[in-house]
């Protein structure tokens, strides 16, 4: 079996630093080449050597590909798609693991298309059939999962993965007994189309929502934004903060530093409830970790409770009017 | 400018879904609407015309109810439309779709080709993407924000993780996938609706352009219900009995209150 490659990546604001995801889509790789019976190899990609390479190489890897070149200081689609044409035509893999950050997202369907290649996007799991790889996906909008192969794979063609952040377990990557040899790999990429600026934030965050002990946060569900008071004051009532998931916030009923989920914020209070909500896995990816997830949903199919340790199927404007007055009745 | 936007039609957000364990789909007795971030990508383009001249063209790829979405494009003032049409759309990866785009838009020289971001249905977010590797173009994806910036060059505002952005220049052709709520979405006046009859509505189909599910790279072998990740408990009753026992699970067995 050709060996599975994992490609990592760095934090996009601070070079040098490793994205935890990558550590996630090692341990899956790890996972995946055992039951296939594959060695597993990572590459790492970066302008000057930072000590990534080492760092990464106490993992138990086959092999670690060390990609150095003034032309990976910056992302860049097409660079770091002919970088990694370049690898991957060397090492031949079977399968390329990646996370699924903004980054990949933007070029491995490029690179994937490139190699005359599937890429299966979002995995959120795996089994094996038959000596091959079946993939868990999330479809329309996590409400159904489905299995998911590759077409025809032939043994020169690789099949592209993205991995769900926080599908897998950073924690549960595999330490090596001895470091994995570091391989210095020459590249030559052309300079990109593309002329990228720095990164920014849009306007400091007013609301640091991580520090709250109990979040209120409100969806779609709640349909106009003259309802917004009636989820403000169970906010108020249970010294809550009050947050949204991204439709909220685009259609500006709240601001957008109240926005939880992959494009706001990550938190974890203790009480989390979601009133409203679906549960698109963009608003899961920001909430999951809470300690207790209280969901109030019309839809008994809502993905929302999935994730739930209290769910209320029911109308939230007969609901909520109910919790806010026994919350009155017993202090 | 000469812009192509993408749109696809998907179940509506609140529409009951139901398998069909034959197709490894979803039943289509359901109510349709156009794909959320298409739905940004047809007004980015509407207002960009708008401010600079050109033409904006709607494309869907979808069976016969599918030319929905370019009634409404048409109404909300694309100059004209293009459907593919194909009762087993649903069955192809994105690779395939991308090529069914790709080989329909033959010919044209669009200066732009702008789609959503990801679509409710597969989520693959890959469209998009692989039509500009098909084309040879440059892309960017999850924009929030498009200007021109000089002859045939646009400077684009990607979104990136956790609050952070970055501006990104590069020459047209390109193709940007756009993220939901970049602006704010427009209804059809009465006279667009009526000006869209007269508008022209150009038709081809997956067999004339070659394209099939064969050409897909991956494919879907069932569709489940997600395994809940928590053991849900479900309060039953009336609102006001669900009030009283979520309060008490809360208070007595969470103790998070």
């Amino acid at each position: 079996m050709q060996p599975i490659l994992v490609v990592t990546e760095q934090k996009i604001t601070a070079p040098g630093k490793l994205n935890p995801a990558s550590l996630e889509a090692i341990a899956a790789a790890q996972d995946l080449g055992q039951r296939l019976g594959a060695k597993v190899t990572a590459v790492v990609l970066e302008a000057q050597d930072r000590g990534l390479a080492a760092e990464l190489a106490a993992r138990k890897l086959d092999r670690l590909f060390h990609l150095v070149h003034p032309a990976l200081a910056a992302y860049a689609p097409d660079v770091w798609v002919q970088s990694l044409v370049q690898l991957i035509t060397h090492v031949r893999p079977s399968l390329v693991l990646l996370p699924h950050t903004y980054q990949v997202r933007d070029y491995a369907p490029q690179l994937a298309t490139r190699m005359a290649a599937g890429l299966v996007t979002d995995v959120t799991g795996f089994h094996t059939d038959s000596g091959h790889a079946v993939f868990l996906r999330p479809m329309f909008q996590g409400k159904w999962s489905a299995e998911v192969e590759f077409s025809s794979q032939s043994g020169d063609t690789p099949g592209f993965v993205t991995l769900q952040i926080g599908a897998f377990r950073a924690d549960q990557a595999l330490a090596g007994d001895n470091p994995a040899p570091i391989e210095a790999f020459a590249i030559s990429p052309d300079p990109s189309r593309l002329s990228a600026g720095d990164i920014f934030q849009e306007a400091k965050q007013a609301v640091d929502l991580s520090q709250a002990a109990i979040i209120v946060a409100v969806g779609r569900g709640i349909k106009e934004p003259k309802n917004l008071d009636l989820v403000r004051e169970l906010a108020t009532a249970l010294g809550a903060e009050l947050a949204a998931s991204r439709p909220i916030c685009d259609a500006g009923w709240l601001p957008m530093d109240r926005q939880i989920g992959s494009s706001g914020q990550t938190v974890a209070p203790k009480l989390y409830l979601a009133i409203g909500i679906s549960g698109a896995i963009q608003h899961l990816v920001g909430m999951k970790g809470s300690r207790t997830i209280v969901a109030i949903n019309k839809d008994p199919e809502a993905p929302i409770f999935e994730v739930a340790d209290y769910g209320v199927v029911g109308n939230l404007f007969e609901v909520v009017p109910a919790l806010l007055a026994a919350l009155r009745a017993a202090p | 400018m000469k812009i192509l936007v993408c749109l696809k039609q998907v179940p509506a957000k609140d529409a009951p879904l139901k398998l069909d364990p034959q197709a490894a789909w979803i039943r289509d007795d359901v109510s349709y609407e156009v794909n959320e971030p298409d739905a940004f990508a047809l007004e980015t383009a509407l207002r960009l015309k708008e401010a600079h001249g050109g033409e904006v063209v709607a494309l869907t790829l979808g069976p016969a109810r599918a030319a929905q979405v370019l009634r409404e494009a048409l109404a909300k003032g694309a100059d004209r439309a293009l459907h593919i049409e194909g009762a087993d759309a649903h069955r192809l990866d994105p690779f395939a779709a991308a090529e069914a785009i790709t080989r329909a838009i033959a010919g044209e020289s669009f200066d732009l080709i702008f789609t959503g971001l990801q679509s409710d249905d597969g989520g693959y977010g890959q469209t998009g993407v692989i039509v500009a590797e098909l084309l040879g173009a440059p892309h960017a994806t999850i924009i929030m924000h498009i200007e021109p910036a000089g002859e045939k060059r646009v400077r684009v505002k990607r979104e990136l993780e956790g609050g952070n952005f970055q501006f990104v220049e590069m020459p047209t052709p390109a193709v940007l996938t756009i993220q939901s709520g970049i602006n704010k979405l427009r209804y059809a006046t009465l006279m667009g609706i009526k000006q869209a009859k007269n508008k022209p509505l150009a038709r081809t189909t997956l067999e004339e352009l070659g394209v099939s599910p064969s050409l897909n790279r991956q494919h879907i072998r069932r569709l489940f219900l997600p395994a809940k990740s928590k053991g849900t408990t479900v309060i039953p009753g009336t609102p006001k009995e669900q009030a009283a026992i979520l309060l008490e699970h809360l208070r007595n067995d969470a103790r998070v209150l």
